[in-house]
């Protein structure tokens, strides 16, 4: 993605939706659709540090939500009354990063000569234990709660400003679900062009290398297992940052909302939209979050309306609806809605290249 | 005539895999600017000896020596910086990057943007193909490109030893003999060139001097030109 001065109009007008947005969807939607995008901007965030993992470095990680989990948890116990502990945002939240970053090295550390299906049993393994861990960690010594949660979260403000309170600015009411679209945009635009950078850095190239051949990449001087640890531990780091928000956000955590279901959904928020492109992520995780919620919200009365009566309970047709357009994407658009040039092209059966192929040899007897 | 130090010089290097004796301590020199060619049938353990001299095996036993320091200890990323460069069997190509982006992997270990860019036009005049085709994926050219991409892109870190893993493999005729005519090419710019090959008569044609492999000993070793003329590799190899 490169802006040449064309299309700078087109990025204004670009910001400009994006900032007016939420005030659109209150006034189409309601407010709580308002709510359901402040959770979108959430799921982008973590796709996008999936993206690193699976999309950039190749390593297929099942279990990323636990890295969402250690952020949010970090958050949890640091700022509510379960340790009497309120500490500022601007400490918890850099320090579940850190924590994130840390258990991303933990997992990275011993699966690094792992790939593929191999890979995906012990990170799908990771993700369950932290789960677990967090469930069972009310005994002896109480300090997750257990299943029960940690709630009363200190809402997410920074130098005395709430961003879980209405605050009047230049004669519009602000609420809380709009103010947090905006930290929360702001966080994102700010992963977003951490990933643009890395994706053309040394280090990016290095970890596409890696996913299209580990010896190769070895045997051009690049020390794979540290750059195997970085796509870990920076992935991991983005997942820490959006659990820590979602924690104040939420003002509650559980071990319910970080389940293999989580992990999986992120994932395909990822392949789905377009595997290794920054834009076909954001586009899944906004398709993913949004069209499972519409249809929570449709299923029933449309339901009612066509037949007098609800005959499929929408929950279990909401999944339904989810593996068939599964299906049809892998169908259809194997690479992903949005893919990147490159994958696209590799994709594209190209009758060229078996021509090509016959000049070759002739090409090389003259 | 004063003896050239060799550039490269091995001292019974082992190799094993679980129980499997690999390489049963091999004795091999290379001498600056020689291009020297490691013959041997399959499971000799060619790819082996590449693969240690890379650092991308573990040694059990032996000493290498470059350019006159140990390289036992030297993980191999590190080798690449030291000027040691391995076109690995199968080429191993970046399928899903494009051309000019391979070459550009090739000097991963190098911070002098200015020159790279102009090797990356040296690159493009000795193998014109690639010029044609930098844009593209190099996972959708034919195979005798890409084994031009893996000669172009081990050549982009500046070796000073470039190891060549069975280049002629899966190629038309005509494309090996092209691949061998760059070889040849980039020897007499003065790089030296360990060629492992399973094509015994054009490897020695191309080479100055050869060691025969067999299931992990060196069995024979000499000019070229003499062990292409013996009776034992004519035999083993040549078929004759």
């Amino acid at each position: 993605m490169k802006f040449n001065h064309q299309s700078k109009p087109m990025l204004a007008a670009f910001a400009a939706a994006l900032l007016v947005l939420p005030f659109i969807i209150d006034s189409l939607l309601g407010h709580g659709w308002v709510r359901i995008a402040d959770f979108a901007l959430l799921y982008i965030m973590l796709a996008l540090g999936l993206n690193i993992v699976v999309g950039y470095a190749g390593l297929l990680d099942l279990g990323y939500i636990a890295f969402f989990a250690v952020g949010a948890y970090t958050y949890a116990l640091l700022g509510s009354p379960q340790f009497g502990l309120h500490w500022p945002i601007w400490a918890v939240l850099p320090l579940g990063a850190l924590l994130a970053c840390f258990f991303g090295v933990l997992l990275g550390a011993p699966t690094l000569r792992l790939r593929g299906d191999y890979l995906a049993i012990v990170t799908l393994g990771f993700g369950e234990i932290i789960r677990i861990f967090m469930n069972n960690l009310n005994a002896p010594v109480n300090i997750t709660n257990g299943p029960q949660g940690i709630s009363s979260i200190d809402p997410l403000s920074m130098g005395g400003f709430s961003f879980s309170k209405t605050h009047e600015l230049f004669g519009v009411d602000f609420t809380a679900v709009h103010l947090h679209y905006y930290l929360f945009l702001g966080f994102t635009l700010l992963v977003i062009f951490v990933s643009l950078r890395l994706q053309h850095s040394r280090i990016g190239r290095a970890w596409m290398a890696i996913r299209e051949d580990e010896v190769a990449a070895n045997a051009m001087g690049i020390n794979t297992r540290n750059i195997k640890l970085l796509a870990f531990a920076m992935g991991a780091t983005f997942g820490g940052i959006s659990g820590g928000l979602f924690a104040g956000f939420q003002g509650f955590v559980s071990p319910e909302s970080f389940s293999l279901m989580e992990s999986v959904m992120i994932l395909c928020m990822v392949v789905l939209g377009g595997m290794g492109n920054i834009a076909g992520v954001v586009l899944g995780g906004v398709l993913l979050v949004i069209l499972p919620e519409a249809f929570r919200h449709g299923a029933g009365p449309l339901q009612q309306a066509l037949f007098g009566k609800i005959v499929v309970d929408p929950e279990s047709l909401r999944m339904l609806m989810f593996g068939l357009a599964l299906i049809l994407v892998m169908l259809w658009r194997p690479a992903g809605l949005w893919p990147s040039t490159q994958r696209r092209r590799e994709l594209m059966p190209d009758e060229t290249v078996a021509q090509q192929e016959q000049d070759t040899v002739y090409d090389a007897a003259k | 005539m004063k003896p050239q130090l060799p550039l490269l010089e091995v001292n019974d290097l082992k190799v094993s895999y679980g129980g499997i004796h690999a390489l049963k301590g091999i004795d091999l020199h290379i001498a600056p600017g020689e291009l020297v060619a490691l013959i041997g049938s399959n499971g000799a353990g060619k790819t082996t000896t590449l693969k240690a001299l890379a650092g991308l095996l573990h040694c059990t036993a032996g000493k290498m020596h470059y350019d006159g320091s140990p390289l036992h200890h030297v993980p191999s990323h590190q080798r690449v910086s030291a000027g040691l460069a391995l076109v690995p069997e199968g080429r191993g190509i970046f399928a899903r990057l494009s051309v000019a982006e391979n070459l550009q992997m090739g000097a991963y270990t190098r911070s002098d943007d200015g020159q790279i860019s102009a090797d990356l036009e040296r690159m493009y005049a000795l193998f014109p193909r690639l010029a044609e085709r930098r844009a593209q994926l190099a996972g959708t050219l034919s195979g005798g490109e890409q084994q031009m991409v893996a000669i172009a892109r081990a050549l982009m870190s500046h070796p000073q030893l470039l190891m060549l893993d069975e280049p002629s493999m899966g190629l038309a005729p005509m494309m090996v003999a092209k691949i061998f005519e760059t070889i040849r090419e980039v020897s007499a710019q003065g790089v030296s060139i360990l060629l492992v090959e399973q094509n015994a008569k054009l490897a020695l044609e191309a080479a100055q001097r050869g060691y025969v492999l067999e299931s992990g000993a060196i069995t024979l070793s000499g000019e070229a030109s003499e062990l292409l003329g013996s009776d034992a590799v004519q035999r083993a190899y040549l078929g004759a």
